[in-house]
């Protein structure tokens, strides 16, 4: 298969008032058409500036994102972004939140007819039609991110971007939104790059686990193939060998390679200097 | 002992209970200020007389109701007359046409009443018309912000009385016409208005559309919208709780502002009443500001509550507690 997204080089510099900070330095990864790729990494080691830099929100210093062999600069709907805490215009229902990515993107190309058929689509693929003239207000936080999916999907991306998209729901909701996903990848074979801190979520979900190291001037540490049949069951791959050792992996990288030592005091430090804490955590 | 403490607790019961339908608070609220208002108004002497009581109030109230009821039907006798000599001409001179001139009367309390509720509607309108673009402006875009913000931290503090005479001059250098559509009058005061009270409504817009949600951002970045449907879909509705906090400062300010206005300029409205009055000197003159104070005391709070119900209507989270 040929490289789909290439995360080329990147690097990135935030000015801070006490002189630049490097979030990030050289992180290179090559994606496929179709490849379900995780990063994991402690809070504050730039997963999210990664994934930031790729839906063109920020710029990196150095280096850039190839799309399909093309540098791509700015953000753009091809590559829609799951937010972690669902960013629903919560003045409008799920329907017209859809409907605001849908009429962007095939304002041109799909009539009327075509446009509404499309968003109850994509309202039906997470399970949502019911809730289709609900405000963001009237529905529970699972189905807002739900929502949220549905939206990303609606522009039909070449690379789908979710930033810890379940990490704010209960351990139920976010394993049933984990199945919903993989059911629709099955479907979509959509290329996804997936934030998680999640080592479980992880393991299920991706084909790839891309494990970084700690910031400042974090990078890729580890990847990981995970090789496991799809469809996967997460009461089958409980006891699976396999994906305990999977899981076993990502563990020791996480927590004996990469432990985060954090002393009490420079969590203070960080607090008071929130630029570096902001260029950190995003 | 023990009885007496029961039925103590249910009557408080009871009490809690009707007060919760918000009714006998304010009556008790209300009663209360038109007792001490009573008592301590036959304690002040003027060399008008007392100090107008609830009495006199009410009584002066209905004098005002009587003339205005006095003037209207002379108004239109006026205007009866007026017809019938003309039809009376015509049926000698089928060709004549005639004029029908406007009654000259004194204007009463609710002429003046009518003559401030549009002025200060029309100046408030006028307000909201520059300051709410102007506010969306210099909330979506720092540098505008930065090059306006003396000017608006500046201007904002100006007391109406010291606009009053420049907008009085050039009101009356610029708008020169034979037949014109407005009184100058009309125009000095709305101008006033519209001066003054434009800038809670333009630093809130700005506050309000500075402050939309970064996420929210991100996901029109992401959609490439474009500016207008960024400023209609995204900036807009987020900024409407703090735009509307804006108007109703504002339009509390036009009234204020209105009512300074009419009274120093001698400009046709309840400020006008009020001075005329105290000009005017009789024994009813206290209890007829009175009056004139209390219905502009009202009057400002029912245009709250009509910028609160559209507020309401606006709104897209009918979960939002108003007040």
């Amino acid at each position: 298969m040929t490289t789909h997204l290439d995360i080329s080089h990147v690097s990135i510099e935030f000015p801070t008032p006490k002189g630049s900070f490097k979030a990030l330095d050289n992180v290179s990864l090559k994606i496929e058409k179709g490849e379900f790729v995780s990063l994991i990494g402690h809070s504050g080691c730039g997963k999210s500036t990664v994934l930031n830099i790729v839906a063109g929100l920020y710029d990196a210093t150095e280096g850039g994102i190839l799309l399909d062999g093309r540098e791509v600069k700015g953000p753009g709907p091809e590559r829609a972004v799951v937010f972690q805490n669902h960013s629903l215009l919560p003045w409008l229902t799920s329907y017209q939140n859809v409907e605001l990515a849908v009429k962007q993107v095939f304002r041109k190309t799909k009539s009327k007819k075509e446009m509404h058929d499309w968003i109850m689509h994509n309202l039906e693929l997470v399970h949502m039609t019911h809730a289709a003239d609900k405000r963001p207000a009237e529905i529970s936080g699972g189905m807002k991110q739900r929502v949220g999916i549905a939206r990303a999907l609606a522009m039909e991306p070449s690379v789908l971007l979710m930033d810890e998209p379940f990490g704010a729901l209960d351990a139920l909701t976010r394993a049933h939104l984990q199945d919903s996903l993989m059911e629709i990848q099955k479907d979509l074979n959509n290329t996804v790059i997936m934030i998680t801190h999640d080592v479980d979520e992880a393991v299920l979900l991706s084909d790839r686990i891309v494990m970084m190291t700690n910031g400042p001037e974090a990078t890729i540490g580890e990847i990981l193939h995970v090789d496991l049949e799809r469809p996967r069951d997460r009461l089958a791959l409980a006891n699976d060998p396999k994906y305990v050792d999977y899981r076993a992996q990502v563990l020791t990288f996480l927590y004996e390679k990469q432990r985060k030592v954090e002393p009490i005091h420079s969590v203070a430090k960080n607090k008071a200097t929130p630029a570096t804490t902001k260029a950190a955590q995003a | 002992m023990m009885i007496s403490n029961i039925t103590m607790a249910s009557l408080k019961d009871k009490i809690s209970a009707f007060s919760v339908k918000g009714m006998l608070l304010p009556v008790f609220g209300i009663l209360v200020f038109i007792l001490l208002w009573q008592v301590g108004a036959s304690r002040v002497h003027t060399s008008l007389g007392e100090f107008p009581g609830p009495v006199v109030v009410y009584e002066q109230w209905n004098s005002l109701v009587a003339e205005h009821q006095n003037e209207r039907i002379k108004a239109d006798k006026f205007y009866a007359r007026q017809e019938e000599r003309i039809a009376q001409r015509q049926a000698k001179d089928p060709s004549y046409v005639g004029t029908i001139r406007d009654y000259t009367g004194k204007p009463t309390f609710f002429d003046q009443i009518f003559t401030s509720l549009y002025t200060v509607l029309a100046g408030f309108g006028l307000a909201s018309l520059i300051a709410i673009p102007v506010g969306i402006l210099i909330g979506l875009n720092r540098s505008v912000y930065s090059a306006l913000n003396p000017v608006i931290q500046v201007f904002k503090p100006v007391s109406p009385l010291a606009w009053l005479p420049l907008v009085t001059m050039v009101v009356s250098a610029s708008y020169v016409s034979d037949d014109p559509m407005f009184s100058k009058s009309f125009l000095t005061s709305m101008f006033t208005v519209t001066l003054c009270c434009m800038w809670p409504t333009l630093i809130n817009t700005a506050v309000g559309v500075a402050a939309v949600e970064k996420d929210l951002l991100n996901v029109s970045k992401v959609l490439r919208l474009g500016w207008m449907t960024h400023v209609v879909k995204i900036v807009v509705p987020s900024a409407i709780p703090l735009m509307f906090t804006g108007l109703r400062l504002s339009l509390g300010i036009a009234w204020m502002v209105l009512i300074a206005a009419e009274m120093l300029a001698q400009n046709p409205g309840l400020g006008k009443f009020v001075w005329d009055e105290f000009q005017n000197g009789s024994s009813n003159s206290l209890g007829r500001i009175m009056v004139a104070v209390l219905m502009i005391g009202f009057i400002g709070y029912l245009l709250d509550r009509v910028m609160l119900a559209i507020q309401r209507f606006v709104s897209w989270d009918k979960t939002q507690v108003l007040r």
